[in-house]
């Protein structure tokens, strides 16, 4: 008997079924070795998880409340991808969302309709971020500059700029010595559901998604961009504008993971304060990946990455482990996909002596 | 290779094929598109593996997982579309994945490509990026290629399709100097007369199976029935290449080209001062050697060039269809039904896509111009040349254009669907006018009004087909530059 490995050849869907669940066993196993190493059952680590996530509506909403931010931002990542476009910056995207958005609450909501509050701040926070998408975008088209390296190193800038502004320029006198702006007046905050935490940004986060298929599937500007992520070439072929959408999907994108941070900072924190900028941009990047720029599979995706993270957090008080756990484990997560995806172009022959 | 079978989920692209290779032996492997012959040699080349079936090299069974494995037995492959790095140099594209070295001696190497190139008869500069030179040159660089790596049996898919007279019968030496070395050589093609000019032994495939394998000698004792023998064999039925051509009246002017000056990727000018004028109711041909300013001149008209002088004048609307099919005028990853509506995208999303007359469109035009396989979600980069050709011509042709710019239209053809093509070129008539971009003399000579012959960057004259019959002959030695 012989087993050889062969590359390239056909593969059924149910092979490739199989395969999908064998490379997720394998990322839980390879994370139970972590729990092992920590001194905990593994299984009951899992369990606990699961059951803390899934299994009361505490647990679910708090789930929800982490896979909003990540659902927007894993399709603002996807929707610039899906044209070829590295979008690394959302994090700092996400941070001038919530500047804007600060700004509007902090000095302009007072003064305007109350029931204009919020869509104003929701155009503050698209505005924000796609302007910050943009830059990388005209660099890209105006000097052929990298968009990997300028939206990541504008995520630098953001930040520092998001610190000075809360630390200092809009710091709040009467904070107490912890640093931050003061907090929003209450017509600036977004209503929460069901008396938990989840707030309307799980609406926009949700309503992106739709939106997103949409664009991709009805309209021109989809149709356009499905073309010159494949082929430049066929692209001006087709007398589509590349540089001109280039722009614009930067935009757009920074547009997503802008909405982001407005609804961390008007949904959770009420304020400007540390915490705004806490990964959610770049977890956004892992998850666009794995969900093979699909929005529907993006949103699936960020709940189960809501659902790691939450159950991370909840170990840690319940348990005593770190929760940065989780984080490896969103990493080990990715590793087996990429693995996967490798392992699944070969087929596995298994020879019971003598010629077939 | 014994009992080849492979398929494509509901294709059976090979079904139960034996192919037999002696060594010294031009072996050519006849049938029509999608035939089989293409995915028969990737086999061969180790890019496919057969679901049923072996391969042996003399007498051993051997099994290919890839491309380098056969490599490794000597045998490469040319394809239909090029593998090579438009941006790198000729050195470089040869020495990509053949040199173990860390370090490469230029200069050295250059020296090495250029004496092969002398010895096989292949020109080519070895210093020049691939985007510089034409198809023809392009395909020698592919042929050195495999003959730095030494290779034994080398397959050839259709190389004389983008190639003139001159440069075919330039080939044909170069395998011949092959063959005495030791090298087999298959060659893929649906050209009957260049089989008989080149072959020695001929396997005929039709809908993947083997229709026929002959010698070509036994061929020949047929005495002038051997092509439309040849033909039958491929086609299963009788198949003649006729044009039937009724007179249309020419009217106003559809495109004028006054004094053009185009610059090329290379330093010179490509276009060095064309005019022409071409009316509704012409299909007027442009019939040069691959690399003398026509691309250029094209890019001009079409928009993706700049004009460096001169003028363009034009009239009403216009499609082209590109030499460049699987790269610039199809998106490989993307199925058929938004493939046909690539250059009419606009139409079909008044103001959200209907997906409902996008599949209508589709399915109507898989039908008229008989594109297979007929599934409209496939992606368009399963299909085969041929298919694919018909695909771009149907997208272009059915939106009716009043120019109809088409570029090597029939590269890669076979007969049946060459006379599709031509017959689909003629009746554009009805709509306007047809700027023909080839380098098939008998191309243009059977559905032209108006030749036009282009060299080093310039018409050398231009002749109406009708009333200047005495200027035909002349028309070889124009395209090599004679006045």
């Amino acid at each position: 008997m012989s087993i050889s490995i062969e590359k390239g050849a056909n593969i059924t869907p149910l092979t490739k079924t199989f395969k999908a669940f064998f490379i997720v066993l394998a990322a839980l196993t390879l994370g139970s070795i972590l729990f092992i190493i920590a001194g905990v059952n593994p299984f009951k680590a899992y369990i606990t998880m699961i059951g803390a996530s899934f299994g009361s509506l505490y647990g679910f909403s708090e789930v929800l409340v982490r896979a909003t931010p990540i659902t927007l931002c894993g399709l603002s990542v996807a929707f610039a991808a899906k044209m070829l476009l590295w979008n690394i910056g959302a994090e700092g995207q996400l941070v001038m969302g919530g500047i804007f958005s600060a700004g509007v609450a902090l000095f302009l909501s007072e003064h305007i309709p109350s029931f204009t509050v919020i869509p104003v701040m929701v155009i503050a926070g698209c505005v924000g971020g796609g302007i910050w998408a943009s830059i990388p975008a005209v660099l890209k088209y105006w000097k052929r500059v990298d968009e990997v390296l300028t939206s990541l190193l504008l995520n630098y800038v953001a930040i520092f700029l998001f610190q000075n502004l809360y630390y200092v320029t809009w710091r709040d006198p009467a904070g107490r010595g912890f640093p931050g702006t003061a907090k929003f007046p209450g017509i600036a905050f977004l209503p929460r559901f069901f008396g938990t935490r989840v707030h309307l940004g799980l609406v926009f986060a949700v309503f992106s998604v739709f939106l997103i298929y949409f664009i991709f599937s009805y309209t021109k500007w989809g149709y356009e961009i499905r073309v010159s992520g494949e082929s430049t070439e066929a692209a001006r072929y087709a007398k589509i504008k590349i540089n001109r959408n280039m722009v614009l999907v930067m935009f757009f994108s920074g547009a997503l993971a802008g909405i982001a941070g407005m609804s961390e900072a008007s949904g959770i924190h009420f304020r400007l304060m540390e915490g705004l900028a806490s990964g959610y941009g770049y977890t956004g990047i892992l998850v666009a990946f794995l969900s093979k720029l699909n929005p529907f599979l993006v949103l699936t995706t960020s709940i189960l990455f809501g659902a790691l993270i939450f159950g991370g957090d909840h170990l840690q008080v319940v348990a005593q482990i770190p929760s940065a756990i989780s984080t490896v484990i969103q990493s080990i997560i990715l590793l087996s996909v990429l693995f996967g995806a490798l392992v699944t172009r070969y087929r596995i022959n298994v020879n019971m002596g003598g010629e077939r | 290779m014994k009992g080849i079978i492979k398929r494509f989920s509901r294709i059976v692209a090979n079904n139960k094929v034996d192919f037999d290779l002696r060594v010294g032996e031009i072996h050519a492997l006849l049938g029509e598109n999608g035939a089989g012959k293409t995915t028969l040699m990737k086999i061969l080349s180790g890019l496919y593996q057969p679901d049923e079936g072996k391969i042996l090299i003399k007498g051993q069974t051997v099994r290919f997982r890839s491309p380098k494995d056969a490599m490794d037995m000597s045998i490469g492959m040319v394809h239909q579309h090029f593998e090579l790095v438009p941006k790198l140099t000729v050195v470089e594209n040869i020495m990509l994945g053949a040199c173990k070295a860390v370090f490469i001696d230029i200069p050295e190497k250059e020296k090495e490509i250029q004496g092969l190139s002398e010895k096989y008869g292949l020109d080519v500069n070895p210093k020049s990026r691939i985007y510089q030179l034409s198809v023809g040159e392009q395909q020698r660089v592919e042929i050195l290629k495999m003959l730095y790596r030494k290779v034994k049996i080398l397959i050839l898919d259709e190389p004389t399709s983008s190639l003139t007279a001159n440069e075919v019968e330039k080939l044909f030496s170069t395998l011949r100097k092959l063959t005495k070395e030791g090298c087999s050589i298959i060659f893929i093609t649906h050209k009957l007369e260049e089989v008989l000019e080149i072959a020695d032994y001929i396997t005929v495939l039709r809908r993947g199976k083997v229709a026929a394998a002959v010698n070509v000698k036994r061929i020949k004792q047929m005495n002038g029935l051997a092509t439309s023998e040849l033909a039958k064999m491929m086609v299963g039925r009788e198949v003649i290449l006729s044009v039937d051509k009724n007179e249309i009246s020419t009217g106003k002017e559809i495109l004028g080209i006054e004094n053009l000056h185009v610059q090329g990727d290379r330093r010179e000018e490509s276009v060095r001062g064309i005019s022409f004028s071409l009316n509704m109711g012409e299909i007027f041909g442009i019939l040069g050697v691959a690399g003398n300013g026509q691309k250029e001149m094209v890019e001009a008209i079409v928009g993706l060039r700049s004009i460096k002088d001169g003028e363009i004048r034009r009239k009403g609307s216009m499609n082209y269809v590109p030499e460049d099919r699987i790269n610039r005028a199809a998106v490989p990853g993307m199925s058929i039904a938004d493939n046909l509506i690539l250059t009419s995208y606009k139409d079909f999303s008044k103001p959200i896509f209907h997906k409902g007359l996008v599949r209508n469109h589709g399915r109507k035009l898989i039908k008229k111009y008989d594109i297979k396989p007929p599934f409209l979600s496939i992606p368009v980069k399963q299909l085969s040349g041929g298919n694919l050709q018909r695909l771009i011509l149907a997208r272009e042709l059915s939106q009716k254009p009043n120019l109809l710019i088409a570029e090597q239209p029939t590269a890669g053809l076979d007969i049946s669907s060459t006379e599709q093509v031509w017959k689909f070129l003629i009746s554009q008539r009805e709509n306007g006018a047809v700027l023909l971009v080839s380098g098939n003399l008998k191309e243009v000579l059977s559905i032209s009004d108006r030749i036009a012959v282009i060299f080093r960057g310039s018409l050398m004259d231009i002749i109406s087909v009708k009333n200047q019959p005495e200027k035909i002959e002349k028309i070889e030695l124009m395209m090599a530059g004679f006045v």
